[in-house]
């Protein structure tokens, strides 16, 4: 196995406070990483230094072998990463069609041509299809987005994020706020991404964790406080204590 | 050259005065209210109005121009600002812009469109010397008053609970109504607050800025540079910005005026380039 | 699959094919050339407010740049348009071409501090650069005439064939021509892949960033753009009426094509012709009878429109779109 994505005693901080104390992490190839931890541990700090959202402090973030430490969001995306949101983060004027040949457009390159027509270019309309097809949005592809039941919004969040074709792909609470009716396609969405993409699930719910990770990271107070595979880790006492104790109660 | 110094830290000082409501007001509610100008113009016309047909003296307009401005600020915060704050910028900026143009032309109408002349009480007319360097009464007047009101204001929204509570929601309003605190009536006293500064500043400034219905129009720009560069977070921001603005503006003129009234838009661009989170920001993503 | 290729092709064919409608609207705006022969001036007039509206429209309207000072690229188009006529050049296309390049290069040297700022700071740069250049035309009198504006502007016929005449018959051709070219233009780059990604950046920044859009970019080429088209918009005004006075780089005008362009409603390109219209038609009306305290009502207007208006307006406008299909445009309620 090879690491995809790298990261070197990353530290963030806030005023006098450490959001993040410098984490060691990596991403094997194909992985199906879990990074779990309480509120306030760190992990949506720690996803907006890896997408470039913030600067680290010190530290470096590696993609593919390549430092994309000092990089902008918009070209660790076409580096290959790509992420959701927690609170989904949509195009609401446009369509699940225009929203994935936007994405489409700009990983092919396309996004300063000004004269040329979405419709006449055949590879636009392959990438577009394909991802409509993959993620079931055939039938709602020309309704506004604005429009869509929650779930069918947060599946057009993981295909757009998709449709950049990343190797890395970040899934931040992709269940989170979705009804239980509409959880079960969700779920089966994520669970069919394709093996040779690595992902990376920041997540809450430990039946999503436990049914698809195959690696735990938890984040505790900004530090990695254990690492590895998740029936140790379940089983690990300070994990317990930390983490799974309070989630629990919620 | 120390005499421009002090001119200049005199006018700034009206310059605080005049932005530092609307500054709070954008931090708190995140509204942009090019209107505030209308503010100080109204406090301007106040003290004319006072002075000129009524007889009263100039150092009792100066409250009357505060709390005749406040009042109206509430009232118009209460009818027709309360409905502007979930809309978006661009609807605020419009929104505003009406209000100054409604400003511009009724001060017009009312007061025709001539400058004003005040005639200051005699204490405060003439300079004298301190060791060369001339200082005007009156601006040494305005640079008091000022500075006490900088200091009040500055002790009044770090130590005191209304300031704690206010800057608690300038930081973030969801979270402060979450602590139960009541974010909108904090918003119409602050707003009557920055509303009836502004109209003392308006007052204060009409020696040294002058008042036409051009007025909010003229000084527009004025304020949103000392907001923009001095933050929405603090009273320190707003203040040395101002300071700094009245500084170059005054000796710009003074030096160079033939290019004097660009100076201030160097600034401004120079500031942007180097720092473009503004001059104080705190360091934020 | 290829079935659904095929619908994709179709859905983005659909949203960039004209609509009867439109087409219906520019057979009308050349109609009323004959139609109402006593009143091309003010024809002329609206022409080139919608263009300099249709300017504001690409920055605001499809990538949520607001502007205060738009007026700084109208003013200096025109006076680039008038000095060169002036200096002998009268040829108007010439003039419109060398506005145009003017009016881009001066967005593009305001665009740094335009694409990077928040809101506040745009409005703040944007008024700024407009009375930075209104100080300079006003103070620099040896070349733009100053107070007095700019006298003496010979402009040649248009094309050598038509020339200019007093009661606006070629000047309103000549401008709505103009309109409609540009209005292609912008309307075919609006359905670009650059004109989706101005359209992610408007809805949705922080998503368009991670869709692989650089935002700075972007909004950098589109407010270059856009001031080249306001820079078209002040040749107009500087080459059909042979005059330039400061009043091109008045405060008023950014405010003014501000609530042009709210009133037709932004985001979907003829929201700056209809609220031209709309806009020439109050402005001719109420200062029929109160000339002086225009800008009173304009003021009222403003704040009318804003707090219930805005509803009633475009209730009338969105019957008319309604017949479009809902997808063809991201237009922003």
């Amino acid at each position: 196995m090879s690491a995809v994505l790298q990261t070197n005693a990353l530290v963030k901080t806030f005023g006098g406070i450490m959001a993040t104390d410098r984490i060691d992490f990596t991403l094997e190839k194909g992985a199906r990483h879990a990074l779990i931890g309480p509120n306030g541990a760190g992990k949506t700090t720690f996803v907006n230094l890896l997408t470039g959202v913030l600067q680290p402090t010190s530290g470096t973030v590696v993609l593919n072998g390549e430092d994309i430490t000092q990089l902008s969001r918009e070209s660790r995306v076409k580096r290959g990463m790509a992420r959701t949101f927690q609170i989904n983060q949509l195009f609401s004027t446009m369509t699940p069609l225009a929203m994935i040949a936007l994405v489409a457009s700009e990983r092919l390159g396309y996004g300063v041509r000004a004269f040329s027509r979405l419709d006449h270019d055949r590879r636009v309309i392959e990438e577009t299809a394909a991802i409509l097809a993959q993620f079931r949005l055939e039938d709602i592809m020309d309704n506004s987005i604005a429009s869509l039941p929650y779930g069918k919004q947060r599946q057009v969040e993981i295909a757009a994020a998709f449709a950049a074709q990343p190797s890395v792909l970040l899934l931040d609470e992709p269940a989170a706020g979705v009804p239980e009716a509409e959880r079960r396609e969700l779920l089966n969405i994520v669970g069919s991404l394709p093996s040779d993409v690595s992902v990376l699930l920041i997540e809450h719910d430990m039946d999503i964790i436990f049914r698809f990770a195959t690696r735990i990271t938890v984040l505790v107070n900004g530090r990695v406080l254990a690492d590895g595979d998740p029936t140790i880790i379940a089983r690990d006492p300070a994990v317990r204590a930390a983490y799974l104790g309070e989630a629990s109660h919620a | 050259m120390l005499t421009i110094l002090f001119d200049g830290i005199a006018y700034g000082m009206v310059l605080f005065v005049l932005a530092c409501g609307l500054s709070v007001t954008m931090g708190l509610m995140n509204f942009v209210n090019l209107a505030h100008g209308a503010f100080a113009m109204l406090g301007g016309y106040i003290t004319v109005i006072l002075m000129q047909r009524l007889g009263v003296p100039f150092l009792l307009t100066l409250p009357l121009a505060f709390i005749g401005v406040a009042l109206v600020g509430v009232v118009l915060e209460r009818v027709l600002y309360r409905p502007m704050y979930g809309k978006n910028h661009l609807d605020q900026v419009m929104f505003t812009i009406g209000i100054v143009f409604m400003a511009v032309a009724g001060a017009d109408y009312l007061m025709g469109s001539s400058q004003q002349i005040i005639k200051l009480p005699a204490w405060l007319q003439g300079r004298f010397n301190i060791g060369g360097v001339g200082i005007g009464k009156y601006r040494l007047f305005v640079l008091v008053v000022c500075g006490i009101l900088a200091f009040s204001l500055q002790w009044g929204f770090t130590k005191t609970r209304f300031g704690s509570r206010l800057r608690a929601s300038v930081d973030d309003a969801r979270v402060a109504r979450g602590l139960g605190i009541p974010v909108n009536r904090l918003f119409a006293l602050t707003f009557a607050l920055g509303s009836g500064l502004a109209g003392l500043g308006g007052a204060l400034g009409i020696e040294l800025m002058g008042l036409d219905p051009s007025f909010p129009l003229k000084f527009m720009i004025y304020f949103l540079v000392v907001v923009t560069v001095g933050g929405t977070s603090t009273i320190t921001g707003p203040f040395f910005a101002a300071m700094l603005l009245g500084v170059a503006d005054v000796a710009g003129k003074y030096f160079v005026p033939e290019i004097g009234a660009f100076i201030i838009y160097v600034l401004m661009v120079i500031l942007l380039i180097v720092r473009p989170d503004g001059l104080f920001a705190r360091g934020r993503a | 699959m290829s079935t659904l290729e095929d619908r994709v092709r179709a859905s983005l064919l659909a949203s960039r094919r004209w609509h009867g409608a439109e087409i219906a609207f520019w057979l009308l705006a050349l109609a009323v050339f004959w139609l109402f022969p006593r009143n091309l001036l003010l024809l002329n007039e609206i022409a080139i407010l919608a263009l300099f509206a249709l300017s504001l429209d690409l920055i605001l309207g499809f990538a949520g740049i607001v502007s205060l000072g738009h007026a700084a690229f109208l003013g200096l188009g025109a006076y680039a348009a008038g000095l060169l006529a002036k200096h002998g050049i009268g040829d108007p296309l010439v003039g419109l071409a060398f506005a145009m390049i003017v009016s881009g290069l001066a967005g593009l040297l305001a665009s740094p501090l335009i694409v990077k700022g928040n809101d506040l700071t745009r409005l703040m740069v944007t008024l700024g650069v407009a009375l930075i250049l209104h100080e300079i035309a006003n103070s620099w009198g040896s070349l733009t005439g100053g107070a007095d504006g700019l006298q003496g502007i010979a402009i040649n016929p248009v094309l050598g064939l038509f020339s200019f005449d007093l009661f606006g018959k070629t000047a309103y051709l000549y401008s709505l021509s103009v309109l409609f070219v540009l209005f292609l233009v912008a309307r075919r780059m609006m359905n670009s892949p650059f004109g989706l990604s101005l359209r992610a950046i408007r809805d949705n920044s922080l998503r368009a960033a991670a869709s692989g859009v650089p935002p700075s970019q972007r909004l950098a080429l589109i407010y270059t753009i856009a001031a080249s088209y306001a820079g078209a918009a002040g040749a107009l005004i500087a080459q059909t009426s042979q005059f330039v006075s400061l009043d091109v780089l008045d405060f008023h005008r950014s405010a003014d094509v501000m609530l042009v362009l709210i009133i037709g409603g932004p985001g979907y390109l003829y929201g700056g012709m209809i609220g031209a219209i709309v806009f020439k038609f109050l402005q001719d009306t109420i200062s029929a009878f109160t000339p002086q305290y225009w800008m009173f009502w304009i003021g009222l207007f403003l704040v009318l429109f804003v707090l219930r208006g805005r509803t009633l307006i475009h209730g009338g406008v969105k019957l008319i779109m309604s017949r479009l299909p809902a997808r063809v445009r991201g237009k922003r309620s």
